[in-house]
């Protein structure tokens, strides 16, 4: 048992780390913020260059070949500078489905160019009345000959706006919520028929309502077996459910640490308002809401790297825990700020609201806690 | 990073299995139940565990330790506890053991350190004082030099099972000088040396654990002091933190919480078993999850003591978090026993009663109480991780 990281693991933290540190202080991110997409394509050829995109794929496709710990740290730093370029849901969420599905020639042909920065992808999977129920698909596909004919809508497409490529669950057969039925295509962003209205999140990600009017793709654009979509879109989502609890693990340490270095300059009646108990106290609890958070990340990453039985449990948790910290460590963070807890203008606000969004990424502590009791308890 | 257990891990779990499985006998659960067998039947246990080699996990190798990694200290533990089997009594073996033989002479580890091994001799703690709690270090009871000897005058209380013990180690005052901490030293007392009288506590539980014990001119010879004159603080110091981190009790918390489901599984309210009453399930959850978390705070802290470090102000969560997890759980047991809880100690069998979980669930609710407050209270470990670890 060991819970150290391997020379490559450290050395990908501190070139995150290092990059946050050096260029992507306040400011800059506040100016990236400020642009329509929300992102700078500069940054994201650095990424290329740093290796960064190439990280969990296989090394047949020229990726790094990283696993969960891998992805982990970096998310971590990545949350700890609150950077707004779109690492999750092009490397993570559209990648991971490419190179978890099980079409070699796809993969063959766009995981390079993620790795290569040229590919922007996203995931659309939402729909207005899915809320947390990944297989709640409306969306409809049928065939004509080779090619495949797509319409619906799809809601809060993370990197909608940007993206080039899209990867879109569509149904086939079975009721509105079976797993039987969804398939996955590629579908280029400007095809004919996607319509995109792109709007702005609190945490300042843009996202797109993506309608599909009869969009034609070719069969051989499934990314895995037609009509056998759910358990890889389980898997995937998994894997990025552990990538936001280390996103979230960054942004929850960076809220706590601000607030105690805050309390430790804000002078109240004559003295360090850190020096009064009742604060202390209440700083000592968001400490150990982190402590524990972490304490669950690692537990999950380490059961999903050994392929535990219970590792849907451990990711349950730590996805509940992350809502349920969270929301602890960042009312603390601001209230503790006082009224400039409150403003726009200081960056305490922008963590939590960030933090507010992992929360609710894939279901929110209450989705997970039906599942995580019907596992455990139920018999 | 990587938690998988090894095909020796998994070996040494067997054997670990076997064993308690074989030697922690029905028989000797019940004796230890009673209070007339409770001493001689915990003694017999530890004492077969002695002969295994298994008495003292905690302990360097030349001491008497078993050199388990702490893989193989967490397999121990879970598997103990998943058994049921009593932990260990801690007063000898995980608290004044590690004294003597990180302080002590060659002549006091000779004396002491292979009794407390073969639990040969029962230990007690003598730390709080009716007028000192958690502000340890305001202790008053003194003791002053005459000779080869020191005079010992004053009282310690909470002090549990006393009422067996052969030994106390104590924390006296041999010094008014300087700073309160300045003044302090360790010392061992035999138990029946003239003017040493214990009086019983009843607490909470309506059971006698607990005691206030006086020294009346107690005479201790002065080589049964420990470490230098006036170090003892330090000394203390040391221990409370290597203390800390064994009462967490991760592993009895996860045997408490298959307890509450199988219990839970049995009791019925309105022909719908509590199991499946989702306000139970997630209050039990957040339970479970958080005890979830703690076992791989507990395993990060074994880890890193593992690789040199010593246990630190992060032993101050564990206690906090452990001691808030016992707490839970044992809460959540009295509201399964219902109105049950209310049942005292008594003879009256499972069949005349009606239930079978409802007195212990009340006398470990209510022992339980203890646990936020000893070994320094909750409050004073927030205290210590403001100070040491946030730097407030």
């Amino acid at each position: 048992m060991n819970f150290d990281f391997s020379e490559e693991q450290n050395m990908l933290r501190d070139s995150v780390a290092k990059y946050v540190q050096d260029d992507y202080d306040w400011d800059t991110r506040k100016a990236i913020a400020a642009t329509d997409e929300a992102m700078k394509a500069e940054n994201w050829q650095t990424f290329a260059e740093l290796g960064w995109l190439s990280v969990p794929f296989a090394e047949e496709f020229g990726g790094f070949g990283g696993g969960p710990v891998d992805v982990m740290v970096m998310m971590e730093e990545l949350g700890k500078g609150l950077v707004l370029e779109p690492y999750f849901a092009t490397v993570v969420l559209f990648g991971g489905l490419l190179h978890k599905g099980s079409n070699d020639a796809l993969k063959e042909s766009v995981i390079p160019s993620v790795i290569e920065g040229s590919c922007l992808g996203a995931f659309a999977y939402l729909e207005r009345q899915s809320r947390f129920e990944l297989n709640d698909v409306l969306t409809t596909v049928t065939t004509d000959g080779e090619d495949r004919i797509i319409n619906g809508e799809k809601v809060v497409v993370l990197n909608g706006g940007s993206a080039s490529h899209l990867i879109v669950s569509a149904r086939s057969s079975g009721a509105q919520s079976d797993a039987e039925g969804i398939s996955l295509y590629l579908v280029p962003a400007d095809a004919d028929g996607v319509e995109k209205t792109t709007y702005r999140l609190m945490d300042g990600q843009v996202v797109a309502n993506i309608r599909f009017n009869n969009v034609k793709v070719p069969a051989s654009s499934a990314v895995c077996v037609e009509g056998e979509a759910a358990a890889l879109i389980q898997s995937v989502t998994e894997d990025a459910m552990l990538a936001l609890g280390a996103e979230a693990l960054g942004v929850m340490g960076q809220l706590n640490s601000k607030t105690v270095e805050y309390t430790k300059t804000r002078e109240q009646f004559g003295v360090k308002i850190s020096s009064f108990q009742a604060l202390q106290h209440r700083m000592v609890e968001t400490f150990m809401a982190y402590e524990q958070t972490k304490s669950l990340l690692y537990r999950a990453v380490c059961d999903f790297e050994a392929d535990k039985p219970e590792k849907r449990e451990s990711l349950l948790a730590l996805k509940i825990m992350i809502d349920k910290a969270g929301k602890r460590i960042y009312s603390e963070a601001i209230q503790m700020h006082g009224g400039m807890g409150i403003t726009d203008e200081l960056d305490i606000g922008h963590y939590a609201k960030r933090l507010m969004m992992i929360g609710t990424t894939f279901g929110d502590a209450m989705h997970h806690m039906s599942e995580f009791t019907q596992l455990r308890y139920a018999s | 990073m990587d938690t998988r257990f090894s095909d020796e891990d998994l070996a040494f779990r067997d054997e670990v299995r076997a064993f308690f499985k074989e030697e922690y006998t029905e028989e000797l659960t019940q004796r230890m139940k009673d209070k007339s067998t409770f001493k001689a039947a915990v003694v017999e246990w530890q004492k077969k565990l002695h002969a295994k080699g298994w008495i003292a996990p905690g302990w360097p190798v030349e001491y008497g330790g078993t050199g388990w990694t702490p893989t193989q200290k967490y397999i121990y533990d879970s598997e103990r506890a998943s058994a049921g089997v009593r932990d260990n009594v801690p007063f000898g073996l995980t608290m004044v053991g590690p004294v003597i033989y990180a302080f002590g002479n060659d002549e006091q580890k000779a004396q002491f350190l292979p009794r407390i091994l073969a639990s040969d001799d029962w230990w007690c703690q003598g730390y709080s004082e009716p007028g000192s709690g958690s502000d340890l270090a305001s202790l008053k009871t003194k003791a002053e030099r005459d000779g080869d000897d020191y005079i010992v005058n004053g009282a310690k209380i909470w002090t549990t099972y006393a009422q067996y013990a052969d030994w106390i180690f104590c924390l006296v005052r041999t010094s008014n000088e300087g700073k309160k901490q300045e003044g302090i030293s360790f010392l061992l007392i035999d138990m029946k040396t003239p003017g040493v009288k214990v009086n019983p506590i009843v607490s909470i539980d309506n059971h006698h654990s607990l005691n206030e014990v006086e020294f009346n001119n107690v005479r201790v010879p002065v080589k049964n002091r420990i470490g230098e004159e006036n170090r003892g603080w330090h000394i203390a110091k040391a221990l409370l933190a290597h203390e800390r981190t064994g009462i967490a009790g991760v592993a009895d918390c996860k045997r408490a919480v298959s307890e509450i489901k199988r219990l839970a599984s049995a009791e019925v309210n309105g022909g719908k078993r509590l199991i499946d009453n989702p306000n139970f399930q997630s209050r039990l959850a957040d339970i479970d999850i958080e005890i979830m978390a703690l076992e791989y705070t507990e395993l990060r802290v074994l880890a890193s003591l593992s690789s040199g470090g010593a246990p630190g102000p992060e032993s101050s969560m564990l206690k906090i978090k452990g001691t808030e997890m016992q707490q839970a759980t044992q809460t959540l047991l009295m509201d399964l026993a219902a109105y049950y809880q209310g049942v005292l100690p008594t003879d009256l069998s499972e069949d005349v009663l009606g239930h079978s979980f409802g007195s212990q669930a009340r006398q470990s609710f209510m022992y339980g109480r203890a646990s936020t407050i000893y070994g320094g209270s909750n409050e004073v470990q927030k205290n210590i991780i403001a100070k040491a670890v946030l730097g407030l």
